[in-house]
């Protein structure tokens, strides 16, 4: 069972707090929008995304679990 | 875009027309069409026989009877008309498998602005997508059809109500039949969207929702919900009718059957047009009356599609595997040419200006690349460019190109980075000279005449 992030766009405004938490998985571009490295989470690393995805205002950084080949669920962190 | 779907007529692929093997029957879609005006119910069933449904039955029956018209429609080898080539019979099934009652969209949004087929449809066989949309419910057990209608388009508007109204008046088809209802929608771009039309009906607004979930496991009244274009559910009802058999006696083996093209540009007669998938362009143009002008490039499907050069456009045909090479492919069916006499980096910069103003502005990525990309290359046009504008360009593509909710900005930045491509010397030439003498011309490609309102503050009729 790997992790990965993901960013909602939507709800994504550019805070920029992923990046400062996360600076390995995450760059900001010119507009200060995440860039995401969306490969599995190495072990250490599932503790600061989830970090990260608390502090982010609008709850827009999200930690995938993913279950099988299909990989479409999505954990929101726990709050 | 006020022109009128004139030239609607058939295609066959030139290989098929051998001496001694009569080719099978086109066209089929479009069989028995006026030039004006739908064809009545009564017509229809006359021509294509009475709506192949089962009455009743125990659960079990239908349960099997549902099974065999995904199985079928699946060994037809039908694929989404909408613009992604889906199989149909996955999603389908896809939806009858997940928890709860099912709801069928029928999708003509008709977003894009080259597009005339599902209005044409709408207008002229309504009971033909109807009856598809009725087989679909049946199929993945649905108790309630949703027509999505662009609201621009008054004529399919009218043609739906009335093919609705006809229908719940026989006795024969309203029984046991699911409950059937009109919602127009939104003309924009991305209103056509499945998750946007979704977000919609339920009461949003016509935008892109973040995924999953996906629209078969939780869409309409949170209701597994298949939307299938309009064109897709017209094959459904006539493979349910002749079988998979008959389905793929026409097309190849990747992409059997046919398909409705909208032909644009210089063409005698630009319209809609059916043709078997794998048809030659050449014979396509040929069916249009041919062309008048000389033709510098072609656009295969539409805004979100590619460019293949004129001098490649020898020996295409129009089928996935027959564009793949040329990175194109059909889209929802769009084929548009360009004349020689138009300047294709002032064309690009009007659809790129067009499509930065289509975004739902709900992703970030989105907004502001499609707006850079787009005010780039109006410097470009405009002779005003930075030196290094071409680097500018693919670099703003790939901070745009698949961060969006939806594929909005993908499909916008696929169309320019072919027409960089494709008309890579012109674009050298206006960023080292500026405007073109073609340039003040007359634009070729189409698009609305007025800007479309944001789709949060129109107010249309809701389902």
């Amino acid at each position: 069972m790997s992790h990965r992030v993901r960013i909602n766009p939507i709800t994504c405004e550019a805070h920029g707090m992923c990046a400062e938490l996360l600076p390995e998985r995450i760059t900001l571009d010119e507009w200060g929008y995440p860039l995401l490295d969306e490969t599995p989470l190495h072990g250490s690393e599932v503790e600061h995304a989830i970090r990260a995805a608390r502090a982010c205002p609008t709850f827009a950084l999200l930690v995938q679990r993913d279950r099988s080949s299909r990989g479409e669920r999505v954990r929101s962190p726990a709050r | 875009m006020s022109s009128s779907p004139t030239a609607m007529t058939e295609i066959r692929s030139p290989e098929r027309s051998t001496p001694g093997s009569p080719p099978p029957a086109l066209p089929r879609l479009l069989a028995g069409i006026r030039p004006h005006g739908a064809m009545a119910l009564e017509e229809h069933l006359a021509l294509h026989g009475p709506l192949p449904l089962g009455r009743g039955g125990r659960r079990r029956q239908l349960r099997e009877r549902a099974a065999m018209l995904i199985d079928e429609i699946e060994r037809a080898g039908l694929l989404g008309r909408g613009g992604a080539a889906f199989p149909t019979a996955t999603k389908m099934r896809a939806v009858a498998d997940a928890r709860g009652r099912a709801i069928v969209v029928a999708n003509a949004a008709e977003g894009e602005p080259a597009s005339l087929k599902d209005r044409t449809l709408l207008e002229t066989l309504p009971h033909l997508v109807l009856d598809g949309a009725v087989i679909a419910a049946e199929a993945v057990g649905a108790d309630e059809v949703i027509v999505c209608v662009c609201e621009t388009a008054g004529q399919s508007v009218e043609a739906v109500e009335h093919a609705i109204a006809e229908r719940s008046r026989s006795s024969e088809l309203a029984a046991g039949s699911p409950k059937v209802r009109l919602a127009t929608v939104p003309s924009h771009y991305v209103a056509g969207q499945e998750s946007a039309l979704v977000n919609y009906i339920n009461g949003g607004a016509a935008k892109p929702t973040f995924t999953p979930p996906m629209p078969f496991e939780e869409g309409v009244k949170r209701r597994p919900t298949l939307v299938d274009n309009v064109e897709t559910l017209a094959h459904v009802a006539l493979i349910a009718r002749h079988g998979a058999p008959w389905f793929r006696e026409l097309g190849i083996p990747t992409q059997p059957g046919s398909t409705l093209i909208t032909l644009c540009g210089p063409v005698t007669h630009p319209g809609v047009y059916e043709i078997e998938h794998g048809a030659s362009l050449a014979s396509l143009i040929e069916a249009s009356g041919g062309t008048t002008a000389r033709v510098r490039a072609a656009l295969f499907g539409g805004y979100a599609g590619a460019w293949v050069g004129g001098d490649r456009l020898h020996g295409v045909a129009l089928s996935k595997e027959h564009l793949a090479p040329h990175g194109a492919t059909l889209g929802a069916g769009i084929v548009l040419l360009l004349s020689e006499e138009a300047c294709p980096v002032a064309e690009t910069a009007r659809v790129a200006r067009w499509m930065a103003g289509q975004s739902a502005r709900q992703c970030g990525p989105c907004i502001h690349g499609l707006d850079a990309l787009a005010s780039t290359v109006e410097e470009i046009v405009g002779g005003i460019a930075h030196p290094k504008a071409m680097k500018r360009l693919e670099q703003l593509a790939s901070l745009t190109a698949r961060r969006g909710a939806c594929a909005h900005p993908d499909g916008a930045v696929n169309l320019l980075l072919s027409a960089v491509e494709v008309f890579s010397s012109e674009f050298a030439d206006h960023a080292r000279h500026g405007p073109c003498e073609s340039c003040s011309r007359r634009p070729e490609l189409p698009l609305p005449e007025r800007p479309v309102e944001d789709a949060g503050s129109r107010k249309a009729r809701r389902a």
